[in-house]
């Protein structure tokens, strides 16, 4: 069976070889691949994806590392390249603004995981007693997740209209407050609160979906193994379901705080991060450095300073990934 | 089955029917309640605009085509003087519209947009599922030095926030003539999707078995003939949801749409907010374009169902 080369090994495999064998080896792997050797494929096939990346993100990235240690401003482009050294960083790590957007992006993403970790663990385990059309209903619920969110985000600013929105009247129907007396995306102290709602209604089926899967992977001779031990209910939910699940519980925590920490278009477009700055996430408030403002380099900074804690964070979330995946 | 298995099969794995009815009514109830505002905005499509705005808001209403009509139309106000004078409406819209004292003065922007959402997302969803299925096999069945940090790599271009990555991108373009351009847009989307394709497609690679592939190589397939023939095709499920999974990406970003393109390659997601009437926004204008919009994804979805899991954690969860 000296003839078979194997897929990985033929290169490897020809060097160690006696010389007259390599030859055979050689020609052999060079017919078959059509005059490439797998090595060269390999690279081939992977070459077009990394150069893209490196084109689209990479370079792109070292230029703004460049630009955000100069004073460049787009409205007054025609000033010449100033270079501040770190004069941005400082600026914005002492600006209090930014560390009380920081504050404001950081406080909507601790509150819309946990309310969606609430609802979307509580309905997994509601589903998960696979009651009849249960499969049906579940699609339904996953239906606000696939959608656009800036475009269902600006459709739930006529929902929230204080006199003619159908979300107040329901609530007027409910608790009996008039519908005109309270605007969820005008007031401050319900426009937090709005955005988390909106989040959670579009993401706590993600978070349903992973524990599903989670709740689907423990073994049933677990439970009837605890059954016959007469474990209760209670006491089988704390040591068997809710361990078992956590592994994918932390990913999809870490997978929505990521995506919450970058959160721009919702709430772009269901706030504007008004009233005042009430709901400007971080997000909001470099786009508007950037683009509105056109103060590139003190952007460029802010956005790396974005970078480095994300990176941060997929770091842990690659290395939860490969947990979850060795299961 | 036995009734001493039915019955430990209730006590034990399966919940009593007392526990699914209730678990049943609460995700029931979750479930009609999530999908109101759904259900809102395709009513909404088909209420007039003072219906579209009345209070209390309408439950029941006569439904109209105005809304559909307003969004394909730029109309100009004129006198009822200058309307009787015009030839007779021909058809069903343009009476509809001389109804309010109007007269359609041409198509709206709103089919060059749905062409630029579909030009774009189909465009960026071919290059990334080409690329992506190349590189995932090379991922999968070669040895690669540092596959782990390439992999992450491309991983971690997609952790970046769009804004942030915006910056850039905006820059760049500029001195390459692609701001506001279908290329650009494609080629952004591409390198955005290539991270998911390429994870995604390497998770269903890596389950097809190599021993197909070796026996097509020792049948004197080259490498190449033995991915088309013999690989693709297994793959084929995979690469459907993929290129599903990269197409809802590409039509439903807004973050890079709304700040690189302005015009000729405006997509449809910050189009919609601005489709005003007189006054503000024309919600059932908006509402229609909401409901045309969404509608594909909500059959993708049902299409995908048995992926969905797969695809919103890049592979990690399958089942």
């Amino acid at each position: 069976m000296t003839t078979i080369i194997h897929p990985d090994r033929a290169p490897a495999a020809g060097l160690s070889e006696p010389a007259k064998s390599r030859e055979v080896a050689k020609s052999r792997a060079a017919k078959r691949a059509g005059g490439l050797s797998d090595r060269t494929i390999a690279w081939l096939f992977v070459a077009p994806t990394i150069i893209l990346l490196l084109a689209i993100n990479i370079f792109p990235l070292i230029w703004m590392i460049r630009l955000s240690f100069t004073s460049l401003n787009l409205s007054m482009s025609y000033l010449p390249l100033r270079f501040v050294g770190l004069d941005n960083f400082r600026d914005i790590l002492t600006d209090e603004d930014i560390w009380a957007r920081l504050q404001t992006t950081a406080q909507f993403v601790i509150a819309s995981v946990a309310l969606q970790v609430f609802v979307g663990f509580g309905l997994a385990l509601l589903i998960n007693r696979q009651f009849r059309s249960h499969s049906f209903w579940t699609t339904i619920i996953l239906l606000p997740m696939m959608l656009s969110p800036a475009v269902v985000g600006n459709f739930w600013t006529l929902l929230f209209q204080p006199q003619i929105g159908p979300f107040n009247y329901l609530v007027s129907l409910l608790t009996g407050v008039p519908p005109s007396s309270f605007s969820m995306t005008g007031e401050v102290a319900l426009a937090p609160w709005t955005i988390v709602l909106v989040d959670t209604w579009m993401w706590g089926p993600y978070v349903m979906l992973i524990c599903l899967a989670g709740l689907r992977s423990i073994p049933d001779y677990i439970y009837e193994a605890a059954e016959v031990d007469r474990a209760s209910p209670w006491r089988q939910f704390w040591s068997i379901t809710l361990p078992m699940t956590v592994p994918f519980l932390m990913l999809a925590v870490l997978f929505r705080a990521i995506e919450n920490f970058k959160m721009f278009d919702m709430v772009n477009l269901l706030t504007s991060g008004g009233p005042g700055s009430t709901t400007e996430l971080v997000s909001i408030t470099l786009k508007r450095a950037a683009f509105e403002k056109w103060r590139t380099g003190y952007s460029s900074a802010l956005a790396i300073i974005l970078f480095v804690t994300v990176f941060g964070a997929a770091n842990i979330y690659v290395k939860a990934l490969n947990r979850v995946k060795q299961r | 089955m036995t009734a001493i298995a039915k019955s430990t099969a209730h006590s034990i794995v399966e919940a009593s029917p007392r526990a699914k009815a209730i678990a049943g009514t609460i995700v029931i109830l979750y479930a009609v309640i999530a999908i109101l505002p759904l259900v809102w905005i395709a009513a909404t499509a088909f209420k007039s605009q003072s219906d579209a705005i009345a209070y209390p808001p309408k439950v029941i209403f006569q439904p109209t085509l105005e809304g559909y009509v307003n969004l394909f139309t730029v109309r100009t106000r004129q006198t009822p003087d200058f309307i009787a004078k015009l030839p007779p409406a021909t058809t069903w819209y343009d009476k509809l519209v001389r109804q309010h004292d109007m007269v359609i003065a041409g198509p709206s922007k709103v089919v060059p947009r749905f062409i630029n959402s579909l030009i774009i997302g189909f465009g960026s969803t071919f290059l990334a599922v080409f690329l992506g299925t190349l590189a995932a096999y090379a991922f999968s069945r070669f040895r690669i030095p540092l596959a782990d940090d390439l992999l992450f790599f491309i991983l971690s271009t997609r952790m970046m926030p769009p804004v942030a990555v915006a910056i850039p991108i905006y820059l760049m373009y500029r001195q390459l003539n692609l701001t506001d351009t279908k290329l650009g847009m494609i080629l952004l989307y591409t390198a955005v999707n290539v991270s998911l394709a390429v994870w995604l497609l390497k998770g269903f690679i890596d389950e097809i078995p190599r021993e197909y592939e070796e026996a097509a190589l020792v049948d004197g397939y080259t490498r190449l003939q033995a991915l088309r023939k013999v690989v693709l095709p297994q793959a084929v499920t995979g690469i459907a949801a993929t290129a599903i999974f990269c197409l809802i990406f590409s039509w439903n970003e807004y973050a890079f749409a709304v700040l690189l393109t302005s015009g000729d390659a405006q997509t449809m997601p910050p189009f919609i907010p601005f489709i005003i009437g007189e006054g503000g926004q024309d919600w059932p204008a908006v509402a229609a374009a909401t409901t045309l919009f969404v509608v594909p994804i909500v059959l993708f979805t049902i299409l995908l169902r048995k992926h969905l899991l797969r695809g919103i954690t890049f592979g990690a969860v399958r089942k």
